[in-house]
């Protein structure tokens, strides 16, 4: 699997989307993607990728593409 | 400067005129949104004598009684904008409290308490002992305060533990095997004092079980009011947890539900600290003038960070006293106080007893 089908996974599974709405997620924008499904999502995506998201990353991870960026500075490339 | 801003400096770097030029703007603009955007507060500000587009500065922006937010729905946004409704009972356990959060302050108050504590434990995320039953989070659209600590505390904890079960019993066997894969590490464990003090303290100390806590950092807050009934003072509570942990680190801080994210840290000189995101007067009990450093009365907080609820500037029920401002060994600027009590059966009159519903 590739990084992107490996995050794809991660959003469709935790808020139950397909790949076609997922690029206009955004932190705080449904009801499941609240702080407490935020955090959920950092641990699956530090399992995942095998790192460790600063608390300011983790504020700054505020939609399905910033997260891309997010990830970038941890070496993770989608 | 907006309150994106001001979140980009600080948390603790404005000195006294700065800040007070800051907040006069901030709070100026402010109040007359919420005066512009919610009706029964419109009417309070009319009866405390504030003009509209009137120029203000912290002393002089009104405040509101914090029982308000009991007896009214205080919100300034619509309601197709509300993202989460937060509940405090306080401690007069009658009507709770409803705060009325729209997406940009939700997301506001989890910077403010990011920055504010990242100064304190770090960037780095850790793993992170809850000590509350998780049940606490039931429903996950409307919380109540302690819920709302709890989550916004979450973002410093890599992996999470709860340290009670649904019945309120320390979960001796996942804590311990939650503490072996830290490994020694450092932790953060975070609960409300009376809790930490009940439910994990003493049944460690009747069990005789102690945890290797040594690396822990643990932050509490809620009040000591409880504990001081039972004539436990804040060295026994420091005492007492590192004869059955070991942890070294124990700080408190003050905060409200009606201004989640904003709190006041206990630092390194046990003070607790206003950050550059609110400010804090303490005002006199007879006639509501600013009290001086060093005399105790009735706490006002204040925040430009309270945007979709008229929550900026809040009388509170606690009684404090500034104890220094920009001068705190610790290095931190802005004011240190401590908390001295409560208001007797809430005593505090004003805007409240007007308001007709």
């Amino acid at each position: 699997m590739t990084n992107l089908e490996k995050y794809n996974k991660i959003f469709r599974g935790m808020f139950r989307k397909t790949d076609e709405e997922l690029p206009a997620l955004k932190y705080r924008g449904i009801a499941l993607w609240d702080s407490i499904g935020h955090m959920d999502l950092m641990g699956e995506l530090e399992e995942t990728f095998d790192i460790r998201i600063e608390t300011q990353d983790v504020l700054d991870f505020t939609s399905y593409e910033k997260g891309k960026e997010v990830l970038r500075r941890y070496g993770v490339e989608i | 400067m907006t309150y994106d801003e001001l979140l980009q400096r600080g948390p603790y770097e404005l000195g006294s005129a700065e800040k007070r030029e800051v907040y006069s703007e901030l709070l100026s603009d402010l109040t007359d949104r919420h005066r512009e955007c919610c009706a029964p507060y419109d009417r309070c500000c009319e009866l405390l004598g504030d003009r509209r587009g009137m120029r203000r500065s912290p002393e002089t922006v009104p405040m509101v009684p914090v029982s308000l937010f009991k007896k009214a729905e205080l919100c300034s946004v619509p309601a197709e904008e509300v993202f989460k409704t937060m509940t405090s009972s306080g401690t007069t356990g009658q009507q709770p409290s409803r705060i009325f959060l729209d997406r940009k302050t939700a997301e506001w108050q989890q910077r403010t308490l990011q920055r504010i504590v990242s100064s304190y434990i770090g960037e780095k995320r850790i793993p992170m002992l809850i000590v509350d039953s998780p049940n606490v989070l039931h429903d996950r659209n409307l919380f109540s305060a302690r819920g709302a600590g709890i989550l916004g505390f979450s973002i410093f904890g890599a992996k999470r533990q709860y340290a009670l079960n649904e019945n309120m019993e320390l979960d001796t066997e996942a804590v311990r095997s939650f503490l072996e894969k830290a490994a020694g590490g450092p932790v953060l464990v975070f609960g409300f004092t009376y809790m930490i003090w009940k439910y994990f303290y003493r049944p460690l100390k009747e069990s005789g079980l102690r945890l290797p806590l040594e690396n822990g950092f643990l932050i509490h807050g809620g009040g000591w009011k409880k504990l001081q009934n039972e004539a436990v003072s804040a060295e026994d509570f420091r005492d007492g947890l590192f004869e059955v942990c070991g942890i070294r680190d124990v700080r408190n801080y003050y905060g409200m539900a009606e201004q989640t994210g904003c709190i006041y840290m206990e630092c390194e000189c046990g003070h607790l600290h206003v950050s550059d995101y609110s400010e804090i007067l303490i005002r006199d009990m007879e006639d509501f003038s600013v009290c001086e450093t060093g005399k105790e009365g009735v706490i006002q907080v204040i925040t430009p960070m309270a945007w979709s609820y008229p929550g900026h500037s809040i009388l509170t029920e606690d009684k404090g006293m500034i104890l220094g401002e920009d001068d705190c060994p610790c290095g931190r600027k802005g004011k240190y106080f401590a908390i001295t009590g409560r208001i007797p059966k809430a005593e505090i009159r004003g805007c409240s007893d007007t308001y007709e519903g």
